[in-house]
């Protein structure tokens, strides 16, 4: 209990810097809405002092309830709504961000005990749709540039891990964030956004409506105390859904990883893989009930092969406490009859 | 306003005439420079690929429409994955009216060439391979449109795949031409696709040459129109190397063309030769399923005229060999499971004097073991059903160089 308040009181800081972003520093909306390819970050003015990670104005942090995990990657989060516009709330889905509207993620790691700027990815959202651009930080840690190739990174993993952290190129932005065709934000749904935080952004001016949402998706750092169900599946809505359901990147699947999603094959309870070849590891559906060993799904997530490992892009690790929240959960569902083998 | 929008149509018309070309060199950077030119080109560009060997650790992508993106040849060019650190697949390509050509892929970790919605797409002369020859810990697919309206495959070559060297899934208007499938466990599949012509191609050393399949539980079903004609379909011998979790780990080794739960598919002149299951396989979907979209039975396959030699005389097939003893040695040419979706519906029919014989189940999902062999009794047909206009449209086929 007490530490769930000294989380909520770290929201609170965190949501209360709405208010305290210094004012002077304004965004460049030219930067966001022209076209065109800043080539550094700070063409966009996001920040009073980038490397420091401070906001400008109208640039709000926020946190996700459960946070897609990237190698360890401490990631900062920052959404920048333009003047005279709003986000409009859709219910417990995706806040409808206007045009001129921008989401910032810094990835971070530690480095002889200081935060290293890795890379800081920008979705610009223009009069033709959304742009993801990847911008690299230089060791001195002075400035990010436009590296629309991508690049790998040696980082240390707060695990310990040393690895060639791969930042994605401007088309594998895409592989994440393309819906229907369109590149699309995957973060900031509302029931993966807490109330607190979308009640200030609202007083703020920011957001037209507080969304009521029945059922959030529950905090990661609870996963102990929510139930085995309410942790996994948070934890598969915010790393795999965003490819794993209709009209995305691994539509052709047929697995639908989303929150809303309760249909037991559609998440993959007796499901056999289509196009996973060997990366389905010799096992025959995606999830056995009572058998996470036999579950293909926890196979990819316990592999760094490439070809084998889930999610294909943005990790070089295994995120062992993401996988324990699987495999728990897998571990309790009822066992049921083995269906028919393959012939 | 209304002016705006002219000018925009006017610039949009024009920049084909400024189509460049983006040419990239092997060596030092190449990676990079491979990923940029991709990626900062412009609809109805080329890039273009210099000879040599291209060292990359992470997929390329593209997602640029109306790209062209060749090489100097499917020998000359080589994107070399050998130590491929990242991504699911050696190039991903998420835009229409693409085109590939002259350039090889070799060991990528996962798929080769994947396009998923990619409408449009030409792949011409190039080739994938897995050098160290069929390996469970190979890549799945070689070749791999899925969720596309509009596939050609042209002078293609495949080996390796663990799953299926081409695979052309949940697509539309296909055709797979003049291409070479070798040592994969499946060699060409067409799966839950319409529309689609298989003909010309060499399928040799895997454990299925073409499989024409129709699976539950995807978003688009419905696979049938398949026309799968003068193929070479000869000593798929190679046993079948794939995880088993997959559906064509369930595929017999020795297997020549197969077809399950598909409507329309005439299979015709092919030459079908020393495949040691069966040269032709007409079976229902084995396995339970809930999904009630899907129709798991053949629906009006015809196997036409078709030149067989040497298949059947070592099966794949659990408790078979007092059968094939039965059959004097070797198993007739066509191997049909025997079940229909109705009497009204025939699953198959044989032009007269194909060899054949029937597992004779009686229900889908039934197990091989309470099969009752017999001879095959079919309704007799030498010609296709109509199927109306299939196979890749004629706009990819003037895509296609000479």
């Amino acid at each position: 209990m007490i530490r769930h308040a000294i989380l909520g009181l770290a929201l609170v800081t965190a949501a209360g810097a709405i208010a305290a972003s210094p004012q002077h520093a304004q965004v460049n909306d030219a930067a966001i809405l022209d076209p065109g390819l800043p080539r550094q970050l700070a063409d966009f003015g996001f920040f009073a002092d980038a490397p420091a990670q401070v906001p400008a104005a109208r640039v709000t942090p926020y946190r996700l309830n459960t946070p897609l995990w990237s190698d360890g990657a401490e990631k900062l989060r920052f959404v920048y709504i333009p003047d005279g516009k709003q986000a409009h709330a859709d219910g417990e889905n995706l806040l409808d961000l206007p045009v001129g509207a921008a989401l910032i993620k810094t990835f971070a790691f530690e480095k002889d005990g200081k935060r290293q700027l890795v890379e800081t990815r920008v979705l610009l959202h223009r009069a033709d749709g959304w742009l993801a651009l990847p911008y690299l930080w230089n060791n001195a840690q002075t400035e990010a540039r436009l590296a629309v190739a991508g690049a790998r990174v040696p980082v240390t993993t707060p695990a310990g891990e040393q690895i060639d952290y791969r930042v994605p190129n401007k088309n594998q932005c895409k592989e994440c964030h393309g819906l229907n065709g369109q590149v699309t934000p995957i973060g900031p749904k509302a029931r993966n956004l807490s109330t607190a935080w979308l009640t200030r952004f609202h007083d703020a001016g920011l957001l037209d409506k507080v969304p009521q949402v029945s059922d959030p998706v529950p905090l990661w750092e609870d996963r102990a105390v929510v139930s085995a169900e309410a942790a996994a599946r948070g934890y598969l809505e915010a790393n795999c859904a965003h490819c794993h359901r209709p009209g995305a990147t691994a539509s052709n699947s047929g697995l639908d990883l989303r929150w809303e999603q309760t249909d037991p094959l559609s998440i993959g309870i007796y499901k056999h893989p289509v196009a996973a070849g060997r990366g389905a590891g010799d096992l025959l559906y995606d999830i056995v009930p009572g058998r996470p060993d036999q579950s293909i799904l926890v196979h990819r997530m316990a592999s760094t092969e490439p070809g084998v490992a889930m999610p294909e892009l943005g990790r070089q690790t295994v995120d062992e406490a993401g996988l324990e929240a699987v495999e728990r959960w897998i571990a309790t569902m009822p066992k049921m009859d083995e269906r028919a083998p393959a012939p | 306003m209304r002016m705006t929008c002219m000018t925009a149509l006017a610039l949009c018309a024009a920049s084909p005439a400024y189509a460049a070309t983006h040419e990239v060199a092997a060596g030092d950077g190449a990676a990079e420079r491979l990923q940029e030119a991709l990626i900062m080109s412009e609809p109805g560009d080329e890039v273009v690929l210099g000879p040599g060997r291209f060292e990359l650790e992470d997929g390329l992508s593209l997602d640029v429409d109306g790209v062209t993106v060749r090489g100097a040849g499917m020998n000359a060019t080589v994107l070399d994955f050998t130590g491929q650190k990242g991504a699911g697949e050696g190039l991903l390509v998420t835009s229409d009216n693409v085109t590939l050509r002259d350039f090889a892929i070799e060991n990528p970790q996962g798929d080769g060439i994947k396009s998923k919605d990619a409408d449009g797409i030409v792949y011409q002369r190039v080739r994938v391979t897995w050098t160290d020859g069929p390996k469970s810990t190979n890549g799945a697919y070689g070749i791999y449109p899925v969720e596309s309206t509009g596939v050609l495959i042209e002078g293609c070559e495949v080996s390796g795949a663990s799953d299926a060297g081409i695979y052309v899934g949940q697509s539309e208007k296909i055709t797979v031409r003049n291409s070479i499938a070798r040592e994969n466990v499946a060699g060409i599949e067409i799966e839950n696709s319409r529309d689609a012509i298989v003909e010309r191609n060499l399928a040799t050393g895997n454990t299925g040459g073409i499989l024409v399949f129709d699976l539950p539980n995807l978003p688009k079903m419905g696979g049938g129109n398949v026309v799968v004609r003068e193929n070479l379909v000869s000593s798929n011998t190679t046993a079948n190397f794939a995880p088993k979790g997959n559906i064509v780990g369930g595929v017999p080794r020795g297997t020549g063309i197969m077809v399950m739960a598909n409507e329309k598919v005439w299979v015709a002149n092919n030459m079908i030769a020393d495949n040691p299951t069966a040269g032709i396989v007409v079976v229902t979907y084995t396995k339970p399923f809930d999904d009630p979209r899907y129709n798991p039975y053949p629906r009006d396959v015809v196997i036409g005229p078709n030149l067989a030699h040497g298949n059947g005389k070592d099966p794949d097939l659990p408790g078979i060999a007092p059968v094939v003893q039965a059959f004097g040695g070797k198993l007739p040419t066509l191997l049909w499971d025997g079940l229909t979706q109705d009497a009204n519906t025939p699953a198959l029919y044989a032009a007269a004097g194909t060899p054949g014989w029937s597992l004779n189940l009686t229900k889908q999902g039934q197990s091989v073991a309470d099969a009752n062999p017999g001879p095959l009794n079919v309704p007799s047909a030498d010609n296709p059903v109509d199927m109306g206009d299939i196979g890749a449209p004629a706009s990819l086929e003037a895509r296609l160089a000479t």
